[in-house]
């Protein structure tokens, strides 16, 4: 399974990068939102899958799975929302002030 | 543009109020059980979204006359005095305090200074998912 | 308990001040801060005789256990000298700011930023642990930035408060990495502790390192040669703030820390050799230029340099008596402590007093230039005065505090001969003469060549109400002028009470500190120091009387070498090619960004992961897979590489969705129940968002780069997931240390919840949670901000929210 995860948390990343090296911003947003889903998974990887129940009290059980990274994914996802939100706010800003879609577009204007 | 939204008008009206107790229900049962702060954050505001979407936006702002904003503020405000408040009773900063009290309906429950803290988490949540949503809506149409 | 409140109270005063000053809007807001000095040196003053008595105070007050950081505040007798000067300075320097800047000059900005260093300064002399004192010291240098570009709008202030920066915090940052070293050799950040351990350290290879690093800083500070550059520009500021931190105290930090740590290098024959030489090359340096300007204030930062060589190479020849040197009288060395902590009070004395009759010089005739001044002793008898036994107590002579002090100089400059040591020859003392003949000439230039003569040429000076300023003006430097005079006749009571337990401080391996106490005395028979002095008299007169003629001197080299240039150059040519080479790489393209931090990534792991690191890959320890989980995987593998070919945004935004939304099923699927909470949650309004601005999107489209560039983007984005992967799958099979989260399985004891991960958040954690929230509130805000401020740029202002 860790594995298994792990060759997908590769092509997510892939993808993610060479979304991430392209010049028109909705593929940039979109990159950085894979790269977080990606990360995520790495995270949670990392403490070991299906090592036990969820990782509540009140479940039957001995063993629960690792709480530690799923706490920190559970604020990642947060945070990559706003950061998500906000990148997509300052793509949709500078497109409609410069009506430029791309990065070298503005990279032009703001030196005329 | 005007589409007929009879069905989703009413459905809407229903269906928000489930949502909305399933946010709180989340929120509270976070304590022992999958749910929280984020996530009841995250369901409560995406009641309010859907109210938006299917009304428009002034409608919804005369029944829920608030400034999300400031919602969101409040949220930060109460998680860090929550956490400062030990502090006055000499503990450390952050201390969770936590005790169990008998409540009328509730019975015996554990009440502690996590749900405060929480709560703020929750109000925050709630306060930017909606204020980012409305910005950008208004600032389209 | 008193001491950390006495550092606390200016802050909270400089807080506070701009808001009073929105309700007071005039001179008054002096008046309201002149308490907050005055009371910090009664409260300080009246600490003096339990000193005396050889108590010291300490205080502590915990604040990072983990890294033995805490707010320890340690007054003992030289700390006391410091504190004094500083409230004492404050003070009177806020009673002359009253009358010097006119009503239309920011006072509320100009009392914050003096309160601001008033709090720092003491917290430097009063702090015990290095990292809390080092704070404190780079907070007195962003204070005295803002005080010299108080005038901002002048570009000399500018450049001056820049010059001073760069230098002194360079310095303090050298200190910093001597601190440090000092923590790696003594485990302790605590002053105290590391004179405790001072026997042990010489033999330590970081010991002489640390040693210089701290004197940078030292140097840096109190403007020693060839760092004194700075001080000169620095005389931008206004007069009280010239007379407050660059003459009475911030500059002074740096020789509270040379004596400070005396106890601590004392032993090392480099430390003797570095403060003493360095001070003595500064006090020479310093006088000989001093004499060449034209400016008043200009003249008394030269001469604020050379005095601050000289309390140094005191404080230097001081720490020879830490040297194990046998046969040698050690009395007589520490009575050149003595007579440098002596001299550090006279200056500030003598030297405030000079900077405020300069300033009311320029207040009221608008020039300090001695070519346009002359005669104004008949017009300003009172400022005139005070001038003058500034003057000559600077000079040296009788009866004013400065001749004591020199006499003690140039009898320690004698003494240091019979040291025995390598290269320390009659010539130490001849410097110091011919330094002190150099004071000699320029403290008579202040008072000749400002308050007498050509009067006759410069009638205008009756008419441009050339006079004595109003009372209140002249009330500071009175005081300072009495205390000249008063510190003549008194001496031995400020040895009694103040220098002998600051000599306590700076020997503590001595014992008995009344031993360490010189007796001054005005007379003391006509000895080779009073020679010293009548000689200089003599010499310094017959200079003066020629100065026009050997003048010419400065102008060929080396007398006519500037320190300064190598500055501007070296600055100027920073700047330039360090444009230069930036704007060859930052060329504003995001692409190229990420190219550069993914290249480097990929060869830095790619090289350790070959070889460096060689683990190999262990998979028994894999959960078995199950036939939904592979499905799981599959569809998102294929939704995401079906975003790279797809032609349509509104499909790659779909896509996205259904990669977030497969998360989430695997979230479940992985035993995270909140993850999938959150994250269908997220999704969903993730998605909404991306097609709320979806009309408003540019066009996806197909984007046909330059076919290397395609090649290289794909290399990047293969070996970069590959790189991860590896990394990833080789981390797992090589565990290093066993989970921590067995720890948080008993948080239904610890915390009372039984989700472990909303007790992490809400408890365990919940630092970063808090900080979380706030960082979501600004990712918030922003985004509002963002869309909003073109409504007040555009003006169409209908949303006025």
């Amino acid at each position: 399974m860790e594995t298994l995860i792990t060759l997908l948390v590769g092509v997510l990343v892939m993808v993610a990068v060479y979304l991430l090296l392209s010049r028109n911003f909705v593929r940039i947003i979109l990159g950085t939102a894979i790269l977080s889903h990606a990360i995520h998974l790495l995270i949670l990887t990392m403490g070991g899958l299906k090592k036990g129940g969820a990782p509540l009290l009140t479940e039957e059980g001995s063993t629960y799975s690792d709480a530690l990274p799923q706490a920190l994914i559970l604020t990642a996802i947060v945070i990559s929302f706003a950061v998500t939100a906000f990148l997509l706010v300052l793509a949709y800003r500078i497109y409609r002030e410069t009506g430029a879609d791309n990065l070298d577009d503005v990279r032009r204007e703001s030196d005329d | 543009m005007k589409i007929n939204d009879v069905i989703l008008r009413t459905v809407t009206k229903i269906i928000v109020f489930i949502i909305l107790t399933f946010g709180v229900e989340l929120f509270i049962s976070g304590h022992n059980d999958p749910g929280g702060g984020f996530s009841g954050g995250l369901v409560l505001a995406s009641a309010l979204l859907l109210l938006y979407m299917t009304y428009d936006i002034e409608t919804v702002h005369k029944g829920i006359p608030f400034d999300f904003k400031k919602i969101a503020g409040l949220g930060v405000f109460l998680a860090v005095a929550s956490s400062a408040v030990p502090m006055l009773f000499s503990n450390q900063f952050l201390t969770q305090e936590k005790g169990d009290f008998a409540l009328p309906v509730f019975g015996l429950t554990e009440l502690s200074m996590v749900l405060v803290f929480e709560a703020g988490v929750a109000l925050t949540v709630v306060g930017v998912v909606v204020t980012i949503l409305l910005t950008i809506s208004e600032d389209v149409s | 308990m008193i001491i950390p409140i006495l550092i606390l109270v200016p802050f909270l005063a400089s807080l506070f001040v701009p808001f009073l000053y929105t309700y007071v809007r005039s001179k008054k807001i002096g008046w309201m801060v002149l308490p907050v000095p005055l009371i910090l040196f009664v409260i300080l003053s009246l600490q003096v005789p339990k000193l005396a008595s050889g108590e010291n105070l300490f205080h502590t007050i915990r604040w990072l256990n983990a890294a033995d950081i805490h707010f320890t505040t340690h007054l003992d007798g030289l700390s006391m000298i410091l504190g004094l000067l500083i409230t004492g300075m404050g003070t009177l320097v806020v009673m002359y700011s009253i009358y010097y800047l006119s009503e239309r000059e920011a006072l509320g900005r100009f009392y914050m930023y003096l309160l601001l260093f008033m709090g720092s300064m003491l917290g430097v002399v009063f702090s015990d642990n290095v990292l809390v004192l080092y704070v404190f010291w780079e907070l007195t240098s962003v204070s005295s930035f803002l005080l010299i570009a108080f005038w901002h709008q002048r570009k000399n202030s500018r450049a001056g408060a820049k010059k001073a920066m760069l230098i002194t915090v360079t310095g303090g940052i050298g200190m910093l990495i001597g601190f440090l070293m000092m923590h790696q050799m003594t485990g302790t950040y605590s002053i105290q502790e590391m004179i405790g351990m001072a026997e042990t350290l010489p033999t330590n290879d970081l010991f002489i390192p640390a040693m210089l690093l701290i004197l940078l800083g030292a140097f840096t500070k109190s403007a020693q040669f060839p760092f004194h550059i700075w001080l000169p520009d620095a005389m931008e500021a206004p007069t009280p703030v010239s007379a407050y931190l660059h003459s009475a105290t911030m500059v002074k930090a740096g020789i509270y820390l040379v004596a400070r740590f005396i106890p601590v290098f004392g032993e090392s024959e480099l430390w003797f050799y570095s403060v003493t030489f360095i001070g003595l090359l500064t006090l020479l340096w310093g006088s000989f230029n001093a004499v060449r300007q034209n400016d008043l204030k200009a003249l008394l930062a030269y001469s604020t340099i050379s005095q601050l060589g000289l309390i140094m190479s005191l404080l230097g020849i001081g720490s020879a008596a830490m040297l194990d040197i046998p046969g040698v009288d050690k009395t007589i060395y520490t009575a050149a402590a003595f007579a440098g902590l002596f001299h550090l009070i006279n200056h500030s004395t003598f030297k405030g007093a000079l900077f405020m009759i300069i300033g009311i010089v320029d207040h009221e005739l608008g020039t300090r230039d001695i070519r346009k001044l002359g005669g104004l002793a008949v017009f300003m008898p009172i400022t005139f005065s005070i001038a003058l036994a500034g003057s000559f107590s600077m000079a040296g002579l009788p009866p004013f505090n400065g001749f004591l002090s020199k006499e003690l100089f140039l009898e320690a400059s004698l003494a240091v001969r019979h040291l025995g040591l390598p290269g320390v020859h009659t010539w130490i003392p001849i410097v110091a003469w011919v330094a002190s003949v150099f004071t000699f000439v320029y403290c008579m230039i202040i008072v000749f060549q400002t308050f007498f003569g050509r009067q006759q040429q410069q009638p205008a000076w009756v008419d441009r109400g050339a006079h004595d300023p109003r009372p209140g003006m002249l009330v500071a430097p009175s005081i300072l002028g009495a205390l000249i005079v008063g510190l003549f006749f008194f001496p031995n009571l400020l040895g009694k009470w103040i220098l002998k337990p600051a000599m306590a401080a700076v020997y503590p391996s001595f014992g008995n500190p009344e031993s360490l106490v010189v007796h001054i005395a005005a007379w003391h028979g006509l000895n080779p120091a009073l020679w010293m002095t009548i000689g200089i008299i003599f010499v310094g007169t017959i200079l003066y009387i020629f100065l026009r003629q050997w003048r010419r001197i400065y102008t060929v080299s080396p007398f006519s070498w500037k320190i300064d240039n190598i500055y501007t150059l070296l600055l100027i040519q920073l700047e330039g090619n360090s444009y230069h080479l930036t704007n060859k790489y930052m060329t504003g393209h995001l692409h190229r960004y990420f190219t550069y931090i993914l290249l480097f990534f990929i060869a830095m792991m790619g090289t350790a992961l070959t070889f460096v690191w060689r683990l190999t890959f262990n998979f028994s320890e894999d959960a078995v897979v199950t036939i939904n989980e592979y499905i799981l995987v599959m569809v998102m593998m294929a939704a995401a590489v079906a975003i790279l070919f797809v032609n349509s945004r509104l499909i790659a935004i779909l896509l996205n969705g259904v990669l977030g939304f497969t998360v989430a099923f695997l979230f479940v699927v992985l035993r995270a129940p909140d993850l999938a909470l959150t994250q269908i949650v997220v999704e969903t309004v993730t998605t909404v968002l991306f097609l709320l601005t979806f009309r408003f999107m540019p066009d996806w489209k197909k984007e046909r780069p330059r076919r290397p560039v395609k090649v290289l983007n794909a290399f990047i984005a293969v070996a970069t997931g590959l790189i991860v992967m590896i990394t990833a799958l080789i981390v797992q099979g090589n565990r290093l240390f066993d989970p921590i989260s067995k720890y948080f399985e008993d948080a239904k004891t610890l915390t009372g919840g039984g989700n472990i991960v909303n007790a992490i958040l809400g408890d365990f954690r919940a630092f970063d949670t808090m900080l979380e929230i706030v960082v979501l509130l600004i990712g918030g805000l922003g985004v509002y901000v963002l869309i909003k401020l073109k409504d007040k740029k555009g003006g169409d202002g209908n949303e006025n929210q």
